[in-house]
This record gives structure tokens, C-alpha cells and sequence, in this order.
């Protein structure tokens, strides 16, 4: 199914290469320091803010940097990078170039999804064009010095690489596995240089800001959480699609925009992320509040939340690199959990088992995959207790 | 005489399994240098960049490990080691945390110690198998630490059934997934220390398993045997392939004369089985308990490394001769030559350089001699039929299983060599035959190889080789005492732990040839003034860069001889050795090995009488003469690296 725009994106309505032509007119230094006050962060759901990872990398002492592009979508319920990058993607690539020039990077690199495949011309045809019209490459925009190019490497369907150390990894040419933390990607990343990498999202906005100023982007969004976010919203509604709401939005907004009004969960932030029951509806979406890369998930009155659970579970344990024990076993465990939950088997004892683990994966785990993976099975638990306990028995 | 470290570091790991260690200002006097790091309120300053874990033993305060190796990169996978550092969302694993900032840690908060047990829980989970029935009951780090964290339950359950067969396939090295917790500490060594590349992870999840390639049986891929995945598993799911069973059958057999050769390295390491401190030599106390565990003789195996001397000198000798003086130039392609008397080189270089097996020199082994020379020499002189000795051999390794299994290792016509026990095998026998090690009397060997020199006791050392080469060279060729030029015979330039290295010896008045080898040689005087250049290197990675360096024309191409051995540190690295091992206690027993060089009275190969009247009465055309070559020397097999299907 081709996902589509349910309201026009503000993406639409930027010039093309605005943001590009301001930043060669303008020093490195003001690049990086309109990105922080724009107060942007991570569209891919870490949250982490932009200004802060472009001034470290810029701040690296490397002769070699990169800028990578984050485009292994595969949170599920998540498509609203699919959309960018069939129709926008020049402000993604333009993005790219804006990040080059600011931390001082030669060498750019999209790691596209593989299921995304279909995209690789499309794209291909599109950085063609860029080079042609010197928008990428030697002397860009005819700046003396400005060179930078984007190759696209394909990932080839696992979930972990969308994990930034693990997509490094990847594109190294090794197992896809998360790396220890610290040190991080703007230190030591792709073949041990200094790397910047971010969502296709992020880099679409940072276009938009340098091109009409963080006072803009401001405008939008709560104080912490600036600015605009796509949303991909799925599940037992009326008008499922991408969507782009300021940050801050409730719950409840969004059923509304999307018709999905008589819901009775929404799983925000995907597989990894809470599921919030009907009586926390007026909670805003935003990183001070419910966090999110963008997936939103809605689940209708008929739904059975354990099977809910179990699904997402399904998926981690088959997602999970294998690498750290927490998650690679943990996993398995809390999925046995909920089948013996489903029979009616588990003991009020045990269940007390699986949380305390599902707290141990939480925080012991090597990377983000373990430490969110029970998120879901956890808020399930909390909010629909009763439909989770006391089955099988009938 | 001077010598040089290569600091080539070519490497062909991947990157994945290598230690991200976190860049540092060069000059540490310049931001201090030294950062301060409050562990449980106790305060330490600590160099930039040292892990969380390392400053914690400096304070005395243990935190489990698993995945961790003092011999390996960091992999902070198996998450034993989490730890609260405050600031710090998540618990951070203390082996790959570097501390760059003054940061404050507590090691066994109730968050901590939670999820260690709930990590042990998970692994004992999947961990099939009882202690009990296990090789490494009592020697075993999950247990361990199951005792230290008081597991009484299987809070998450416990396999009934294994998962995995386990894969036997192999002389040397027995895999059992069912035991396996994936440290991944094993692909760690053979990867990123070994350079061979046999294991790696497969699959993803729960499904993550430790694998050959396309999963075949170890024996059918490039494994070259050295064990020291062995040495390194936390568990048993690595372990070498146990004969001890067959060894008692023979004991137990009165038609059957068992005789067992003991190598240097094993008698440096064996206390370590018995619960003494490494570095402790047991040498005449294990000969005492191999007695009194039912062997009927106990042979030393440095006899025959005196006599690998001999035979690899000459050969050396006539190479040069060859290449120097008659100027074939067939010969002088196939200088340096290479050492052959670690199995586990000998497969390396079969696999990955075929092209230089012809640098390899033809003798076989010390072990592999000693075999052919029981089953003739020593049959015939105490009228024994060879059919009903039983050959053993107590070796620091796990691949001269699989050497005395090669099929041309049968020059008397019977298996030169039955049965090969590890130190750690042997050391089960012995407690076994309720022999207290510790309390034996000291006992020597056996005639008629009872004598052997200090020569022989160092091949267990990197550079052993080299040095007791270089002992009978110098003073065969100058005829001048070794001890003249170097205090005790201690050519200590070719010693050391440095992963390769050159040592040069310029000849300056050479000396009449000894009788030995004048049928060979009609003088010295080619030798006259020419430097000779030797060089030694430890571990495959090293072995690697080493004929990396011969291809490309580098200082080892100048060499004439070189000695490799597949194990860090040599024969008292190996594959066969007590576990654990880390740098410390390989030092340790390299200390207890040049120690018994020093302690003996005949440090020279060319002086051992047991050998000149092997060449008296047996070897009668002399070194690399007919006989010795039937009986002494081998071939190899170009193996590559192709794997059939």
C-alpha cells in the first residue's frame, strides 16, 4: 500500500536549495549555531539534539569525517521516511550537504532499507541530478574547496541496523551489531572517523531551518520539543497516512484528525515503544512527555492487548542481533511469559519475574533494542491488567 | 649482536571484533592525564581512558566478567560486569566503560546485583548440561559465579534436552554448543589474535549461534588446532578431545609396554591444576606420579629437542651451503627456513601461505622423533615388539593431537606416536590414580634418553628454539664456548614476549668442522665474516605479518632462520595448557622454564651424550643421513584454503 499524505507537509512548500545557497553565504560556525538554536532533535527517536552532535563532530579533529543518513525505517509502524524520500528527497540530500559543510566531510553515505530497494533508482536518479546541477561534488554551488558526495548503501532487512553503531557496522561490511557506547559516532564511527548520523527526517528540517531560520521552526512545537513532526499512523482508524503535527499535539488530537476517536489503546513510538490507554489520551506527544520517532499505532475497542503484546514481542526476539544476554535471552523469556499468560499458566510470582527482568533488560542491555523491547509488554501489563490476567481457564 | 621489533601491524580482523578504545591527547602531562573515579566512595585517580573495571581492581573490588579477556579486545556482550555510574540512565558495562570524566561508581547496588543474577539466570536458562558430567567441574567460570551470585534455582528454567550434537569431528578440539553462552571470546581469538578466522556468530536472537563456516564440522574447515579458543571458554564448550580413557585401557593392558614422553611446557604448569601458583616447575614430582599412575616409562621429550636441534641445524647448514657455496639457487629460494615444530604453524602455513611450505623444514617435531624412535630404537634395544608399545605424549597442546593423527606420521611402521594427553588431561589422571602431585619424591627420567640439556627445556618459550640453535651454531661453527660470548649460554636478545623480532649475529674466526657433520661440510670458511639473521615470532597473527613481510621483500626476507610458534608466548601458551591463561601467568611459566634451563648441567643440544651415541649406534650416517630422514623427517600436505563441500 502507497502510504500518503493526509494534510500537505510544510516540505512542499520550501525552495529547493535555499537552505544550501544560505549556507555557503554564511561561516560553518553560523551554520552550526542557527541548527542549536533551532533547539531541533533527533527525528528518529533517540531525541538527541542535532546542534549539539554537528558541533561535536565539527569540533573533532579528523581530516576525515562522514555524514550518514539513517534510512533503515524499521520501527514498525513507521513509513513517514519512505514518503520523504519519494518526494522529498533533495531536501534530504540537501540536508546532508548543509551537514558537511558544517562539520567539514567529503563523504556521504544513505543507508536505505532494504525493503525500500525499489527506492535506489528513484534516488540514484535524483543525486544524479544534483551532481549535474553542482550541488554535490567538486567546488559545489562554485564554492572553491566545498566538495562532498552521497553514495546509497543498501541495508538488507534487519531491524538492528537502524541502530546507528550497528548501521556503521553494516556498512563496514560486518555483522550488523551495536558497538560499546561511548564512544559515540561523533568520535569514532564509520571506519574510526568522526560521523554524523541522523534520520532522513532530521536532515529534511535542517534544510528548512538554515533555508528560512531557526525563528521559524521555533514558531512550532512546544518549548523543549521544537518545531514540526511527521507521524505514521496505522491501525483501527478512518484515515490511516502520514501526517505532520507540531510537537505537542494530545492523544486525543490525533484520534481526531485521523479518525480513530473510539479507540482504546495507542502504541506510540512503535514496537519499542508505550502503549497508552484510553484514560491518558490528553497526554501531549513530545519528548517531555510521550516520545516518538513517529509511529503511532492505534488500537480499536475489539483488540486483545496480550495478543498485542505478544506480536511485538514476536518481533524482538526475532529482531534482536544475538549479541548481549539481557536481550538475546530476555527476550524469549518475556515472550513465554505472555504465552503462559494467554493459557493461563503464569503465576502472579513469575509475572513478578518478568517485570523485574523486563526492568534488568531496560537497563543492562547493550543498546536501545533491549533496553525498550519490553516497553510495550510493561504498559500493556499496567493499563489492561485485566485483560492480561485470569484467561484460559473457561 | 642487536635486534629489532617488526612493527608491521597489518591486520585482516575485522573491525566489528576489535576494541574501540577512545582517542586520548597523545601528551597526557597536557590535560593531566589522570582523572579521578570514585568507586563505592573510594576515590582513585586513574590514566585517561582506563575502563571502569580495571580501576576497580586497583582497589581491591571484584566485578564479575565473562565476556572479558585480558587477551582480547572489549566486547561488552554478556553484560555480567554492568555497573551504576551515576549521571548514567542505563547500568554501564564496567569492561567497556573507559572513565574520561570523574565520574562516580557503585558496583553492587541492589540494581546491579538484580540484573547480574537475572544475566546468569538467563544464561544458565540455555545452558545445557550438569556440572557434574562436565570437564570443567571446579575449573569453570559460570559456576563460578553461579556460587558467587548464590544461584539455588533456575529461576528462568533449565534445558532438558540439548540443542546441539556436539561436534567431534575434529582430532583436536571437541565443540558443545549446549555449553555455550556466547562470550563470543572464542571468535575473539580466532579472529583477532589467531588471524584464522574459523568462528563467527550466525543467525540472529535467540537462534545466535557460535559457527564454522556454513556450519561445517570443525574438522572439515581451516582450523588449525592450537586450542586457544580452549583456553579461553568460560565453559566447556570448547574443550580438547580426551584420550585419557584409552591411555588407562592401555595401562590397564598387561601385554601393553606404555611409555609416555613429557615436553618442557607442561612440567612449567601442571602445579597450576593443583591449585598452586603459576610458574611453579614439578618436573621430577611428575615423574614420580606418572609411575605411580601405571606408566612404564617416562621419557623427556627434550631429548629429542636437542636432537630437532641437531637435525634442523644441519638441515639449516645445508641449505646455506647449498645456496652459498654451490649457488643453487633452487636452495636459496627456500631460505629462511622455518621451523616446524609447532603443529599448530604447520597447519597455519599449510592452509594460508602453501606457496612457503618449501621454507619449512622437513624435520618432524620433537614429539613425532621421540615416537619413531620409541617404536624402533628403543624396541630394538630392549627387545620389545613395536606392536605392543604404547606411545603417549604429554604435550602443552592441543594439536599435536591431531599432528601424531596425520597419516605420514608412520615411519616405523606403526603410529609413531598413539596417543596425545594435554597438561590438563594428565593432571585429571593423576588425581584420578589418587597421586598427590605435590607430595611426590623426585624422580629422573628414563634411560636411554634420561639425559637431556637446558637446550631442550627451553623450546617452551618463544625464542627457545632460536636460542638453542644459536648455542650449538656458534660453537660448531667457531669452536669457540657459547659461554664465552654470552653469560651462562643466555642469548637473551632472542627472548622476550615482543610478537616478532629479529636478532643478528655477525661470525666473525670460524673453527675446524666437528665430526658430526664432516661428511657434509668440508669447512667453515664460507661462513667467515657473514651475519646471520634469525628470526622469531610467536602466535599466527605475528606469523602472518611475518610472511607478509618475506613476500614483500622486508627485513625478515634477509633472515635465515626463522622460528614460529602458533601460541602467544610459545609451547607454555598453548592449547593444552591449564586454564586460565593471561599474559601474567605465561610469564610466569616462561620464568619457570628458564629457570630449569639454568638449574641443568648440559645447556647445549651438541653436547646431550644420549644423542651422540644415537648417532653412534642408530643414526649412523648422521645428521639428515638416510635413517634419520626415513624416521626423522616428514612432509606437508598444500592444503589452502578451500574448503570442499
Amino acid at each position: 500500500m502507497k502510504a500518503k499524505y493526509m494534510s500537505p507537509l510544510t516540505f512542499s512548500t520550501i525552495l529547493p536549495d535555499e537552505g544550501l545557497k544560505k549556507a555557503v553565504s554564511i561561516k560553518r560556525s553560523e551554520i552550526l549555531a542557527e541548527i542549536s538554536a533551532s533547539k531541533i532533535k533527533g527525528r528518529g527517536g533517540a531525541g538527541f539534539p542535532t546542534g549539539t552532535k554537528w558541533n561535536l563532530a565539527a569540533a573533532a579533529k579528523d581530516t576525515t569525517k562522514f555524514i550518514v543518513c539513517n534510512a533503515d525505517e524499521g520501527e514498525p509502524g513507521t513509513f513517514k521516511d519512505r514518503i520523504i524520500l519519494m518526494d522529498h528527497a533533495d531536501l534530504v540530500f540537501e540536508g546532508m550537504t548543509i551537514a558537511a559543510r558544517a562539520v567539514g566531510s567529503k563523504e556521504g553515505i544513505l543507508y536505505l532499507r532494504g525493503e525500500y530497494t525499489y527506492l535506489l533508482s528513484h534516488l540514484e536518479t535524483i543525486l544524479q541530478k544534483r551532481r549535474d546541477n553542482k550541488l554535490l561534488g567538486d567546488a559545489i554551488l562554485g564554492v572553491e574547496g566545498f566538495q562532498f558526495d552521497i553514495r546509497i548503501h543498501m541495508g538488507s532487512g534487519a531491524y538492528i541496523c537502524g541502530e546507528e553503531t550497528a548501521l556503521i557496522e553494516s556498512i563496514e561490511g560486518n555483522r550488523g551489531e551495536p558497538r560499546n557506547r561511548p564512544p559515540y559516532p561523533v568520535d569514532t564511527g564509520l571506519k574510526r572517523h568522526p560521523t554524523v548520523v541522523n534520520n532522513v527526517e532530521t536532515f529534511a528540517w535542517c534544510a528548512c531551518i538554515i533555508g528560512n531560520g531557526a525563528e521559524w521552526f521555533l514558531k512550532h512545537g512546544t518549548a523543549v520539543s521544537t518545531g514540526l513532526k511527521l507521524f505514521s499512523i496505522s491501525g483501527d482508524v478512518e484515515r490511516p497516512g502520514v501526517y505532520e503535527f507540531p510537537w505537542g499535539i494530545t492523544v486525543s488530537e490525533v484520534l481526531e484528525k485521523c479518525g480513530g476517536r473510539n479507540a482504546k489503546a495507542v502504541q506510540i513510538g512503535g514496537a519499542s515503544g508505550y502503549c497508552i490507554p484510553r484514560s491518558q489520551f490528553d497526554r501531549k506527544i513530545a519528548y517531555e512527555d510521550i516520545s516518538t520517532g513517529g509511529s503511532i499505532i492505534v488500537f480499536g475497542p475489539d483488540r486483545d492487548m496480550l495478543k498485542v503484546a505478544k506480536n511485538f514481542l514476536e518481533f524482538f526476539v526475532e529482531e534482536s542481533c544475538g549479541q548481549c544476554t539481557p536481550c538475546r535471552d530476555g527476550n524469549p523469556v518475556i515472550l513465554d511469559g505472555i504465552e503462559r499468560l494467554e493459557k493461563g499458566t503464569c503465576s502472579i510470582t513469575y509475572l513478578n519475574e518478568l517485570r523485574a527482568l523486563s526492568e534488568t533488560m531496560q537497563v543492562a542491555s547493550k543498546c536501545g533494542l533491549g533496553q525498550t523491547s519490553t516497553n510495550a509488554f510493561l504498559s500493556i501489563l499496567e493499563h489492561f491488567k485485566d485483560e492480561c490476567m485470569g484467561r484460559g481457564r473457561e | 649482536m642487536n635486534t629489532k621489533t617488526n612493527h608491521d601491524r597489518t591486520c585482516r580482523a575485522p573491525k566489528s571484533v576489535k576494541g574501540y578504545s577512545i582517542k586520548t591527547s597523545p601528551d597526557k602531562t597536557q590535560i593531566g592525564g589522570q582523572v579521578t573515579v570514585t568507586i563505592n566512595d573510594h576515590a582513585i585517580k586513574v590514566p585517561l581512558g582506563t575502563t571502569i573495571l580495571e580501576a576497580s581492581k586497583s582497589l581491591g573490588i571484584n566485578i564479575p566478567t565473562l565476556c572479558n579477556h585480558d587477551d582480547l579486545c572489549v566486547a561488552g556482550v554478556c553484560r555480567i560486569c554492568v555497573v551504576e555510574v551515576e549521571g548514567q540512565r542505563n547500568l554501564q558495562a564496567a569492561c567497556a566503560f573507559p572513565v574520561t570524566s570523574p565520574i562516580k561508581v557503585r558496583t553492587h547496588s541492589r540494581r546491579v546485583r538484580h540484573a547480574r543474577r537475572h544475566i546468569l539466570d538467563l544464561m544458565l536458562a540455555k545452558h545445557y548440561g550438569e556440572c557434574y558430567s562436565c570437564t570443567r567441574n571446579g575449573n569453570c567460570e559460570l559456576q563460578n559465579l553461579a556460587e558467587e551470585y548464590g544461584v539455588d534455582f533456575y529461576r528462568f528454567g533449565h534445558l532438558k534436552e540439548p540443542r546441539y550434537t556436539v561436534d567431534n569431528s575434529s582430532y583436536a578440539v571437541v565443540r558443545d554448543m549446549d555449553k555455550c553462552i556466547l562470550c563470543r571470546r572464542c571468535i575473539r581469538t580466532c579472529i583477532d589474535m589467531q588471524e584464522v578466522g574459523v568462528l563467527g556468530a550466525i543467525n540472529r536472537g535467540d537462534k545466535t549461534k557460535i559457527a564454522t563456516f556454513l556450519d561445517k564440522p570443525l574438522a572439515e574447515v581451516i582450523c588449525i588446532n592450537c586450542g586457544q579458543c580452549i583456553n579461553r571458554c568460560p565453559t566447556a564448550a570448547l574443550k580438547a578431545k580426551d584420550p585419557t580413557d584409552e591411555v588407562w585401557a592401555a595401562i590397564d593392558d598387561p601385554t601393553k609396554h606404555v611409555v609416555i614422553q613429557t615436553a618442557p611446557s607442561p612440567r612449567a604448569a601442571i602445579a597450576e591444576c593443583f591449585g598452586v601458583e603459576p610458574g611453579t616447575a614439578l618436573t621430577f614430582e611428575m615423574n614420580t606420579a606418572l609411575k605411580r599412575c601405571g606408566f612404564n616409562k617416562v621419557f623427556d621429550t627434550n631429548f629429542t629437542a636437542d636432537l630437532t636441534i641437531i637435525e634442523e641445524g644441519t638441515e639449516l647448514i645445508l641449505r646455506l651451503y647449498k645456496a652459498l657455496v654451490k649457488k643453487d639457487p633452487g636452495v636459496a629460494e627456500t631460505i629462511p627456513q622455518f621451523t616446524s615444530c609447532s603443529p599448530g604453524w604447520v597447519k597455519f602455513i599449510e592452509h594460508f601461505y602453501p606457496e612457503f611450505l618449501p621454507h619449512v623444514s622437513s624435520a618432524k617435531s620433537p614429539q613425532q622423533m621421540f615416537g619413531a624412535l620409541i617404536k624402533t630404537y628403543y624396541a630394538q634395544q630392549n627387545n620389545l615388539d613395536p606392536a605392543n608399545i604404547v606411545s603417549v605424549a604429554l604435550m602443552p597442546c592441543s594439536a599435536k593431537k591431531f599432528e601424531c593423527n596425520r597419516p605420514e606420521m608412520i615411519s616405523s611402521g606403526y603410529k609413531d606416536v598413539d596417543y596425545g594427553l594435554t597438561t590438563r588431561e594428565l593432571a585429571k589422571m593423576i588425581k584420578e590414580a589418587g597421586v598427590d602431585l605435590l607430595k611426590m619424591e623426585k624422580s629422573d627420567f628414563d634411560d636411554p634418553f634420561g639425559s637431556a640439556t637446558g637446550s631442550g627445556v627451553i623450546f617452551g618459550a618463544t625464542g627457545g628454539v632460536m636460542e638453542s640453535a644459536l648455542r650449538c651454531v656458534i660453537e660448531l661453527v667457531t669452536g669457540k664456548k657459547v659461554e664465552n660470548l654470552f653469560d651462562h649460554a643466555e642469548i637473551t636478545p632472542v627472548r622476550g614476549f615482543e610478537g616478532s623480532r629479529i636478532a643478528e649475529l655477525t661470525i666473525g674466526d670460524v673453527g675446524p668442522v666437528p665430526d658430526l657433520l664432516k661428511h657434509l661440510v668440508p669447512d667453515w670458511n664460507w661462513l667467515r665474516g657473514v651475519t646471520l639473521k634469525l628470526g622469531v615470532c610467536h602466535g599466527t597473527a605475528n606469523a602472518k605479518k611475518v610472511l607478509e613481510d618475506i613476500r614483500n621483500g622486508g627485513p625478515f626476507s634477509q633472515c635465515q632462520f626463522i622460528e614460529f610458534m602458533a601460541c602467544p608466548g610459545g609451547c607454555l601458551g598453548g592449547g593444552g595448557q591449564p586454564i586460565p591463561t593471561t599474559p601474567e601467568i605465561r610469564a610466569a611459566r616462561a620464568r619457570a622454564i628458564y629457570a630449569e634451563d639454568r638449574r641443568s648441567t648440559i645447556r647445549k643440544s651438541h653436547e646431550n651424550p644420549a644423542i651422540l651415541s644415537l648417532y653412534k649406534e642408530f643414526l649412523t650416517d648422521g645428521p639428515c643421513g638416510k635413517v634419520s630422514h626415513k624416521l626423522l623427517h616428514t612432509h606437508y600436505v598444500a592444503r589452502g584454503k578451500y574448503i570442499l563441500a
